[in-house]
């Protein structure tokens, strides 16, 4: 319908933004198993697809806000859905800030550490993942969103949970000097904390829903 | 066009100013109020379609005068009409949503005391149920398509900001179609009265003929559209956020509960067309458009356990409410008595009650016993209420002196052939009505009921059916071609 052609165009770059999100924690998790298999040409592929969808959140993100406030779409809601979209571009910034440190510390990860870094990476890009979702089920099905919710908070436990198992290890680990033990808990509390910003969307998401209800 | 009638037209236009800045209120204000609509795009749509509905869907309403119809003076309906837009004007300063119609029939009343008139009760009652029938009825139907919209947003799972375009679309159209019956309806309490002085005439404009009463009915909707876009602000205020933080969609439901309320519980229209089809009519009762906002407001704010209601702004409304009559019948009697005194002009003309042989015989066959009338016969009195007072001295029922006023007005009616050929409306009037009144050319009536029983014997199609839902319209609008037969044919020059 005529009328609705304005808003479609908006709802497109809501969910283009979504799946650029999605995209990059995606992108995060491969890119730590690339680091991890020693693939450093993939690994900087990576890092650049994940620069370029960072932008382009970024710059989605910034039109959809002009477009809310210039055509004074959703009143009620413009705040929450701006925040919303400024707490989900977090994930992505904080997934770039992840591999960029990867790319300039260049962590010594020891073998037997590697599998405990892929379940902290596979565990924060499920976390961000069902963050994702639960944003999307919020511009169209509000009841549906705790339903993500839930795994939200399932997958930011498993991964604080092998996070702190992590650095148990590696704080136990003989073979490691402090300097080094450090420099291992601050590349897992790094991929955590992607985990953390998901599990903030998901907090807000739910204030958010509990507002929408008439 | 002369300097009198222009003046006697301003207060006419000062009351639809009134009306404009309060009533737009009634359907803008959520909208306005839930940020979904800006106050200047709501005020222009609001002013282009009140506009409209005064000239184009008030033509309905051209043959009536309006309530201010009752006021048999010019000047009497120009005080009358000052004092309600007064009245109404105060409200709105107030930023109190309150009807118009009321304040109307509030000056009216008070027309009626100063100049000897027996009052409706009628009127009174309707006015007392309106205040506390409407909102109920608002709020219960408010809750219900609360509830049913909910549901409905659930289960579409429409996306926020389809759903967002969606219901602006609903605030624009659904205001738009109250603004156009804004106009519609109130045009004529505006501007009725004026009719028989209108000073223009028939003009054509590329090809289209523009009536002197949808030109007269133009410039009252000049004057609603001007009162919107001037002074609408504090009343959309109260409405929109004053009494209660609306949604979007809260907003959409209040102003489709309003509409519907006024729809269902008020269209003779609707009540026809399900009599006709043997299906059960919906009881009709007096409403207001403000005063079903306010309870659709109200209905939404309890059926979340009142919180958020602001009580004091709902009590002053309600006070407003009460107000609104009383004030502008006490203000219309004290103007009265001003314009009469201090400006020597007439604002209420002579009345004349008349018992005679007929009024006894017509009383009579109207089943009263009209043996106590026996030896009132030759009483003649001019003033209404000095006549009641007299019949109920004499021990007579309040029912049976009513009938008896009623009776015994005279209105000295002279069918004129010329004017039966010239003036009048053969586009409104049946063929036949038209044949039946040219067959009493040249007769003279005492009473307006001898000139309806007179038109009821020369045509089927000028006899009363009986009171049903199916009749209602059809007796509505022959009331009003009586009394337009009536006002046309009234015999200014009898001694």
């Amino acid at each position: 319908m005529p009328i609705f052609r304005n808003t479609r165009s908006i709802e497109h770059k809501i969910d283009e933004f979504f799946d650029a999100v999605n995209e990059g924690a995606l992108v995060f998790r491969d890119a730590i198993d690339s680091y991890l298999g020693e693939r450093a040409q993939d690994f900087e592929q990576k890092l650049a697809l994940l620069d370029k969808l960072e932008s382009r959140a970024d710059r989605l993100s910034r039109e959809v806000e002009a477009a809310l406030y210039s055509q004074s779409l959703i009143p009620e809601h413009r705040g929450d859905v701006l925040g919303l979209l400024e707490h989900s571009d977090d994930i992505i910034d904080r997934a770039q800030t992840c591999m960029q440190r990867f790319d300039v510390e260049q962590p010594r990860i020891p073998q037997r550490w590697h599998d405990h870094y892929q379940r902290l990476a596979e565990s924060s890009y499920r976390c961000a993942e069902a963050a994702i979702m639960a944003a999307r089920r919020f511009f169209r099905e509000p009841a549906a969103v705790s339903d993500y919710l839930f795994k939200v908070h399932h997958y930011e436990g498993e991964s604080d949970q092998v996070g702190l198992e992590l650095r148990r290890g590696v704080f136990s680990d003989p073979e490691l000097d402090l300097a080094h033990r450090q420099h291992l808990r601050y590349f897992a509390e790094a991929i955590d904390r992607v985990a953390d910003v998901s599990e903030a969307v998901a907090d807000r998401l739910a204030i958010y829903v509990i507002k929408r209800r008439m | 066009m002369s300097v009198g009638v222009l003046f006697f037209l301003s207060s006419g236009l000062f009351l639809g100013w009134s009306l404009g800045a309060n009533d737009a209120a009634n359907v803008f204000g959520t909208a306005v109020g839930s940020r979904m609509v800006r106050f200047r795009t709501a005020a222009a749509i609001c002013s282009v379609f009140v506009i409209l509905g005064a000239t184009f869907g008030g033509a309905g309403a051209a043959h009536t005068l309006g309530r201010l119809g009752a006021v048999n003076q010019l000047a009497g309906a120009f005080t009358v009409a000052l004092a309600a837009a007064l009245t109404t004007f105060v409200m709105t300063r107030l930023g109190l949503p309150v009807s118009t119609s009321q304040a109307v029939v509030g000056a009216i009343i008070g027309w009626n005391l100063y100049a000897g008139m027996v009052t409706d009760t009628g009127a009174l009652s309707r006015i007392l149920l309106s205040w506390v029938l409407c909102p109920v009825l608002a709020a219960v139907t408010a809750v219900v398509f609360y509830g049913g919209l909910r549901r409905v947003l659930e289960s579409s799972r429409v996306h926020l900001l389809r759903q967002d375009s969606a219901v602006r679309w609903g605030l624009i159209i659904v205001g738009a179609f109250g603004s156009y019956s804004l106009g519609a309806n109130n045009i004529a309490n505006v501007m009725g009265v004026f009719m028989p002085d209108n000073p223009f005439a028939d003009r054509e404009v590329l090809g289209w003929t523009i009536t002197g009463v949808q030109q007269l009915f133009l410039l009252g909707g000049v004057a609603v559209a001007v009162g919107v876009l001037t002074y609408s602000g504090k009343v959309i205020r109260t409405v929109g956020g004053g009494l209660m933080r609306l949604s979007p969609e809260a907003a959409l439901v209040v102003v489709l509960a309003q509409s519907v309320v006024l729809f269902v519980f008020a269209s003779e229209g609707l009540e026809h067309w399900l009599a006709s089809r043997g299906l059960p009519t919906v009881p009709l009762v007096p409403v207001s458009s403000s005063q079903a906002v306010v309870g659709a407001i109200l209905g939404l704010g309890l059926l979340k356990t009142g919180r958020g209601v602001r009580w004091r702004p709902l009590g002053e409304i309600g006070a407003g409410w009460l107000a609104t009559p009383v004030v502008a019948g006490v203000v219309g009697f004290f103007l009265l008595f001003f314009v009469d005194n201090v400006f020597d002009q007439d604002v209420a003309g002579a009345g004349r009650y008349r018992i005679d042989a007929a009024v006894v015989e017509r009383l009579a066959n109207d089943h009263f016993d009209a043996t106590p009338l026996a030896d009132l016969i030759g009483y003649d009195e001019t003033n209404a209420l000095r006549l009641q007072h007299s019949l109920e001295q004499e021990g007579l029922e309040r029912a049976f002196v009513q009938a008896i006023i009623a009776r015994a007005e005279v209105t000295l009616i002279h069918i004129d052939l010329d004017r039966v050929n010239l003036e009048l409306d053969t586009d409104w009037l049946a063929l036949d009505q038209v044949r039946a009144v040219r067959s009493l050319a040249g007769r003279r009536f005492e009473h307006d009921w001898q000139l309806q029983d007179a038109l009821a014997i020369a045509s089927p199609l000028w006899r009363p059916r009986p009171e049903s839902a199916l009749n209602r319209l059809w007796n509505r609008e022959l009331r009003q071609k009586q009394q337009y037969v009536e006002r046309l044919f009234v015999d200014h020059d009898a001694p």
